[in-house]
Parts: structure tokens; sequence; C-alpha cells
């Protein structure tokens, strides 16, 4: 048996409603706009076909008035969709202070995801409902993209810098989630489903086995096996900055220019140290390019911002 | 160049070639290069299609051997004739490649741009009828590329059209991507090559080759389009061009352009050093591929703008309007392209940026459709089968148009981004717009290039045939993108959700089908016409710009007399006159 057919997917997200709310409306504006003007041709084709009794006498060859009003009509139209659409779209894209967050990476052809516990689970994404949940994500190869359609977000994956996406999730249940951007021949196989689970149920399926290691804790372990406290700390010796504080907040750059210290500028300056030089320092740092992977990437980061107690403190923690 | 001295004006002609080779192949008579692109153009559009026919038949019927054993022939390495996984995504590249850069720029600017700039302005041929040569000769090496990259080692071209590293430039992370995508890159190069030596040398010749009284103001609308075009041709397509050759050097040279630092595949490291951005190529992409849709459509609306008052006999509605809307479509069409990467992770303040720009090229556009409306009033339309695909123009640029709209808004693009709505968006305005603007040019002018008619009555039944199909194809994309089902996916069976949709596949590709076979009447219609049509004269349509005063094929040097210009391009039914319309040479002692 075939399941039924729904034009758009359960809003199962804070901003789904909004969402529809705004198609909806375009797609009457359109409809409306589009059935109308097409009628008008065939009207017009057929009131003046050759032969027909029709006033010809002085026909318009042109009227500024008009030329005014079909201007203006649509600009003032296609405004109103700017405002409402721009409203909406910076929501959904900046997450609200304290959210949850998860690790993503992407692989041909698989999600990889890693709870602020240490929880790691593959094509699937459980999370509390009523929470807000982001995502950090990132691709170990090609460009991927993450989308739940019941969420109405999407956003690419891509290799090389950290994409954001958050949601809250408003509804219990299993929602599907899909590879969007074509990223090789398993593309269509890149889908997993997000179980959204009460807060209680959540905290049993946490606690219910697996690599439980919070990766800011992972993170600390990977930050003194490479030893880099060595240069990085306070004193005569620190050849490096001071990392402790240091995430969320701005950086002035030897040669002029400012950069906020985020997940994509201390993964830049882990895996190409002599970009973006901090001011007052040489370039001593070497790469760790080949040294470390996608998911240490995260946890040192995930270390890093654990010891910014300005920035953003993952005080979702357990 | 030896023809310039004497090619403004005075009116020393030139004898045509007698030699084969210099009258037909490598000809410098820009109606021979115009006809060379449509040949061309047409044979590829033929090719195009049936990857097309190949794609719906796997949406509709996943994994199940073709009929007539044409499985043999297309997927000659797979085993059981049946179309290996690695195709698809070489398909669904290989059949937009085609039919952007290979058929509808070749169509529109190669053919029409050749045939009718230097007719309609009054000029004996191209400013540069040398490079106008070579700008046909650049195309057949650049096809030869595309045609054998289906069949090197590892696949054609796999990453789609807009070909974005690092999955185009590692052959690790797909096998396509190795000589095929390297083929791939050579041939867009070439093509883009051809696309600027063709701008420059429209420009040149709009600007200086204007016969007497021709001023801007009396060109008529497609040469005020094929300008426009070109002016987007020549700033634009040399960008995709410095795109592709970067990513040639980022796959084979071992540079790293647009791979970042730290990319394995499979958990292998790539060789390359890294430090690259895959968003720089995108954004290069898009800067020439945003105008490139442009370019796609403006020559097809300035051919719609010159045939419809023929068959409405009325001047058009708001000629000025008409001009500036199109420059104002080109101009804002080069601050749009980030409306492309909208999901590619950009910061959200400067997506609403692209997206305010973006909406407000609805005023131009919506300004023409009314302008076209307008006409329509108060006429005496005919419907001729070019005027018939004037109004599927028309009509398709407005579903085409507002569907756009909706990509346009960066919230409703989140959700609609990469499924088969944008699908559907860009075949309302590429095929319903550009396509029928190219059959209702072909139709219009087919009298003039060969002195005959062609076939009233087939050209209709191809015209509604098309226009039936057309929509049975491509309107319920809406439908099922809206509902889910995304691009470039080879199985749409094997998704749950997509269950309810998978009957709409089917009726999809039987009118894909339709649409496929349809154009073999067209096709026939030509090559029969061509010898068997009805003689037409100079003048069959009683139109009244340039090329209509000169004979029916227009000889070598088009004009004996270089024509002195005393009319606006579109002057029908003008009160008080004896015929219902005014020719541009006309003088005013004569009327």
């Amino acid at each position: 048996m075939s399941p039924e057919f729904a034009l758009m997917p359960e809003q199962a997200s804070s901003v789904s409603a909004e969402y529809d709310a705004l198609l909806f409306t375009e797609i009457g504006i359109s409809v409306f706009f589009g059935v109308g003007i097409c009628l008008a041709i065939m009207f017009l084709a057929w009131r003046y076909r050759a032969g027909s009794e029709v006033d010809r006498s002085d026909p318009p060859e042109g009227d500024m008035r008009l030329e005014l009003l079909w201007s203006g009509i649509p600009l003032v139209i296609a405004l109103g969709l700017f405002v409402w659409s721009a409203k909406l779209f910076i929501t959904m894209r900046t997450a609200p202070k304290n959210a949850m967050e998860l690790h993503v990476i992407g692989k041909q052809w698989m999600w990889k995801i890693q709870h602020p516990g240490g929880k790691r689970e593959i094509n699937e994404l459980h999370v509390p409902v009523g929470k807000d949940i982001k995502l950090v994500m990132s691709s170990e190869d090609v460009i991927h993209d993450f989308f739940i359609p019941a969420f109405r977000v999407k956003m690419d994956v891509l290799p090389g810098r950290y994409s954001m996406l958050w949601f809250k999730p408003i509804r219990e249940g299993t929602y599907r989630f899909f590879c969007a951007e074509y990223c090789g021949t398993s593309h269509s196989k890149m889908i997993g489903r997000v179980v959204v689970q009460s807060p209680a149920d959540y905290a049993s399926w946490l606690s219910g086995g697996g690599n439980n290691e919070p990766p800011e804790v992972a993170g600390k372990a990977l930050f003194e096996s490479f030893r880099c406290g060595t240069c990085h700390r306070e004193g005569l010796t620190g050849r490096g900055p001071v990392l402790d504080g240091l995430f969320g907040k701005q950086v002035r750059l030897a040669g002029g220019g400012m950069v906020v210290a985020d997940e994509n500028y201390l993964r830049e300056s882990i895996l190409d140290p002599g970009g973006k030089i901090v001011e007052g320092y040489q370039k001593l740092m070497p790469t760790y390019r080949g040294q470390i992977g996608e998911e240490g990437l995260m946890q040192l980061i995930a270390y890093l911002k654990s010891i910014a107690p300005d920035g953003k403190q993952p005080e979702e923690k357990r | 160049m030896s023809t310039d001295s004497h090619s403004h004006g005075d009116d020393h002609i030139h004898p045509p070639p007698s030699n084969f080779l210099t009258k037909y192949v490598f000809s410098i008579d820009h109606k021979v290069i115009a006809l060379q692109f449509f040949f061309a153009g047409f044979a590829m559009f033929i090719v195009g299609g049936l990857f097309a026919l190949l794609l719906r038949w796997q949406l509709a019927f996943p994994f199940q051997e073709i009929p007539l054993g044409l499985g043999k022939f297309f997927y000659p390495n797979a085993s059981g004739n049946l179309m290996p996984p690695e195709t698809y995504p070489t398909l669904v590249t290989l059949h937009a490649t085609v039919m952007i850069f290979f058929v509808i720029i070749p169509l529109l600017t190669g053919t029409f741009g050749n045939y009718l700039i230097p007719l309609k302005i009054g000029a004996r041929d191209m400013a540069f009828p040398t490079l106008n040569m070579l700008s046909y000769w650049v195309m057949p090496p650049a096809l030869l590329m595309i045609l054998s990259s289906y069949f090197v080692q590892g696949g054609g071209p796999g990453a789609g059209w807009t070909s974005y590293p690092p999955l185009s430039a590692l052959p690790q992370a797909s096998t396509s991507s190795g000589t095929g995508q390297t083929l791939w890159c050579l041939a867009v190069f070439l093509v883009g090559c051809s696309s600027i030596m063709g701008g420059v040398n429209y420009l040149t010749t709009i600007i200086n080759l204007r016969a007497p009284g021709m001023t801007l103001v009396r060109m008529p609308l497609s040469v005020w389009a094929l300008f426009i075009t070109s002016v987007l041709q020549v700033l634009a397509t040399p960008v995709l061009a410095a795109a592709t050759i970067l990513l040639l050097f980022d796959k084979n040279l071992g540079t790293s352009f647009f791979l970042p630092t730290g990319v394995a595949v499979g958990g292998q490291a790539i060789t390359q050093a890294g430090g690259g951005n895959p968003l720089l190529f995108q954004h290069l992409f898009w800067f020439y591929s945003h105008p490139a849709v442009y370019i796609l459509i403006l020559p097809a609306m300035g051919l719609v703008s010159d045939i419809m008052p023929t068959f409405v006999r009325k001047p058009i509605f708001g000629y000025k309007a008409m001009a500036y809307s199109m420059s104002a479509i080109a101009g804002l069409g080069f601050i749009v392209w980030g409306h492309h990467m909208f999901q590619a992770g950009i910061n959200p303040y400067m997506a609403t940026t692209f997206m305010v720009s973006t909406m407000v090229i609805a005023t131009p556009s919506s300004v023409k459709v009314f302008n076209w409306l307008g006409t329509l009033w108060g006429g005496s339309i005919t419907f001729a089968t070019p005027m018939l695909n004037c109004l599927a123009f028309v009509s398709m640029f407005i579903i085409g148009g507002l569907s756009g709209v909706f990509l346009a808004a960066t919230t409703i693009d989140i959700f609609l981004h990469d499924t088969y709505y944008v699908v559907a968006h860009i075949h309302y305005v590429v095929f319903g717009g550009s396509v029928f603007g190219i059959f209702a040019g072909v139709y219009y002018w087919f009298p003039k290039v060969t002195g005959r008619k062609m076939s009233e009555f087939w050209g209709k039944v191809h015209f509604w045939m098309s226009f039936v199909a057309f929509n049975g194809v491509f309107f319920p994309m809406h439908i099922v993108g809206i509902g889910g089902m995304m691009r470039r996916i080879a199985d749409p069976t094997v998704y749950q959700h997509l269950a309810p949709l998978q009957d709409w596949n089917v009726y999809m590709t039987m009118f894909a089908v339709v649409l496929g076979l349809s154009q073999f009447i067209f096709i026939a219609n030509v090559a029969i016409s061509a010898f068997r049509g009805e003689p037409c004269g100079k003048n069959p349509w009683e139109a009244t710009t340039l090329e209509w005063t000169t004979t029916s094929p227009p000889p070598y040097y088009n004009y004996e007399k270089i024509p002195v210009v005393y009319n606006p391009p579109y002057e029908f039914s003008v009160p008080g006159m004896e015929k219902d319309y005014l020719m541009q040479t006309t003088p005013p002692e004569a009327v």
C-alpha cells in the first residue's frame, strides 16, 4: 500500500509553521498573477484576432502611467516578500546562544554525529524535544548537504570549514534527513533519521553505552599529546598566544585586520598556522595537517571552547 | 583587416567566393556561419534530448532495461544492457552542459546573432569576418571533446553542470572526475572562447556598421537584445574560463585553488597541499552562470519582440521601456549570483543582500510581460506558427519568472533548493522561454534564409504537441519538488516518502517521449520545406525591418546598395496609409 501523498512534510520544528505560511502566501500570489496574466493573454488574443469586429481605433503604443503601474506593483509585492523572508531567514540562520551543540561530519556516504557528552551515532540523530539544537558540521571529503524536510532546514556541509544549522523540534517522532548536494555515486543512499525524544528518553538513550568520553575531554588529551601547551602558555617562554578564554574573542592579526576566533579560525590556525598570525607573534608553529583528522579537530576546538569562560561555554553538558 | 576600409556605406561589393571550401566550410559570410551554428546546435539538441530521455526513463523505471535494445548502444560496457549507477550523474551533467553551452547559446547568439545583426542594421557582414569564422571553428573540437567524454575510461564528467569541487577535482571521490572531467573543462573553456569572440564581434558591428539613419532607437529590439547579450558575454565569460582552467590545474597539476586543507577521501589524505576554498569556485562559476541565464533568455525576448508586431499588425507597446528593461535585467544580472549559494554557508546578511537584488529583477521582467500584453491590445492578430510560439514564450516565461521569485526568497529557498522545483524553474525559463523563442525565430526567418515557407500545418502540429508535452513534463516537477524529490538522485523508488509520486514520474516520462518525438516533425518540416516549400519572395510576412527589403535568400553581400533608414522598426497600421505597414527604408516623401 502506498502511503498518502502530502505536499509538505509534517511541521515538526519551531519554524515550520511560519515557513509554510510564507510559502503558501507566495504560492497564492503567484497563482493569482500567473493565472491572471495567462488568462489576459488568451482574452486579448481572442478578442483582437484578425477579422473580429472590435474597436481598434487609436490602439495604444505606450503609456508612461501604465509602465509605472506595472513596474510599481511587482516591486512592492517583491519587497514585501523580501522583508518577511529576510526576517525569518535571519532567525533561521542565527542559533540561540544556549543551544545544545552537536557535531556532524559528512563523508562519502555517511553521517557521523557526536553528542556533547561524547556519544556517537551514524546516520541517526537523537535529539530531545523542545530544546534548541545547533549542529556544527564539516565534511571530510566533498560537499554534502544536511537536509531535514520536517524541520524546514538545509545547509551545505563543506570540507575545510564549519557550517552551522539550528532547529528546535516541537514534536516527538521520527523524521528523515537526506544529503541534498550531489556527492558521488551513492549520494541517494546518504540518508538517515532524526529521532525526537522526550528529555527523559533522550537522557536514558544517552546513558545507553557507546563512547562516552565528552569531546572536550578527548580534545584535552589531544592538546596534551601534541604538547600544544609548550608554546601556548603564559610567561616568557610562551611563543604562541595564550588560548584560555580565546574562543569567541576578536583577535588582532599581524599585518593589520581583525578576526573572530571562531571554529573556522581555530581550524585554519591548526592546519595552516602561517595564514593568519596573531599580532606580536612569529611564524613558528608547524602545521598539523595529516596528523589530525576531522574528529580530532572538532574535539580540540571543543576543548578550546571549554576553557573560554566568556565564550560560549557548553552548559548543556550533562 | 582588408574588408574594413570599404565596408562603411560605400557601394563596393565583394564577389562571393567560388571555391566550395571557402564558400561553405571555412566561410567568412555571416549567413553561412549562422547556418553552421544552426546545424551544429540542432544536432546537439538531438543528442541532449536523448540524454534527457535516458534520464526520464531511469526516473520512471529505475534500472530497468530500456526498450528497443537501445541499452546495448548507450551502455556498451554495462552488464545486461542496464545503466550502471555511475552513468546517471554523467547523463545529468552532459544533458545540462550540452543544452546550455552547445544548443541554446549557439542557436540564439551564434545562429540568430550572426544571421540577423548585419541584415537588420543594413551591413554587408560582421565587423571582423575572420574572427567570426574562428568563433565557429572552435566549436567542433569542443563538441568532439564533450561527446567523446562519455566514452573515456572512468566515464563522462559526473559532478553536474556546475562541477563543484572537490567532487569534480578528485578522481578518488568520483571515478567520473578523471579524464571525462578534464575534457569537460576544456570543452567549456573553448565554448567560452567562442562566446567571447562572438560578443566582441557583435558589439563592434552594432556600434560601427549601422546603415545611415539606423539610430539606436530605430534598431529592432532583437538587435538591442543581442547587443545587451554581447555585453554580458564579453564581461562574464572570461570568469568562467578562469574557473575551468583553475579547476583543470587542481585536477591535473596538483594545485589547490579550490581544495581546502585536510581533505581526505575514504580516510586517505589527498596529495594536494590544500589551503584553497571550494566556495571560491562557486563564486566564479555563478558570476558567469547567472548572467549566462540572461544570455539564454534575452535574445529570445528580442526575437519575440520582433515577431509579435508583425502578426499583431501593431507597433510594439513601449519600445523604449522594452529596451531599458532588457538593460536593467542585464545590469542586475551581474549582482545576483550569490542567490545560487544561499545554502552554501554564506553569511546570512550577504544572502539577504543578494535576495534584494534578485527580487528587484521581478520589476523589469514584469515590465516586459505587460508590454507584450499591451502589444496584443487593439491589434489584429493572425495565429501563424511563429506567433503561436511567441505566445507560448510569453506565458511560459511568466511561469518560469514567478517560480523564480520563490527561489529568490532566501527562506523559501532553504526547502526548495536542490529539489525538482529548481529543475522545473530552469526548464520553464530555458525550454519554455528560450526554446520556444528559437522555434518562433526559425519559423519566422526560415523564408528569408531559404526563399521558401515552412509548412504551416506541420508547424502547428509541432507547436501544439511540444506545448502540451512540455507542460506535461515540467509542470508536475514543481509539485514533486515541493513533495520532496531531490535533484540528481538516480532512483526515486528507494525513498519511501516518494512512493506516492512514482506514478507522476511515469507520466512525466511519457510526456517527455512525446516531446522528444514531436521534434522530429520540426526537423522533417525544416528539411522538406527547404526544398519543396512554397516560394515566398522578399517579404512574405509583410514585415517592416531591413532584412525583408533584400531578396530571399539574401545575396552574399546582403544589400547591393546600403539601405538608408527613415522609420522606426515597427510601423504597422499607421492611420492614413495605403498599406498597413511602413518599411524602415520608405522615405517620408513616398508615404
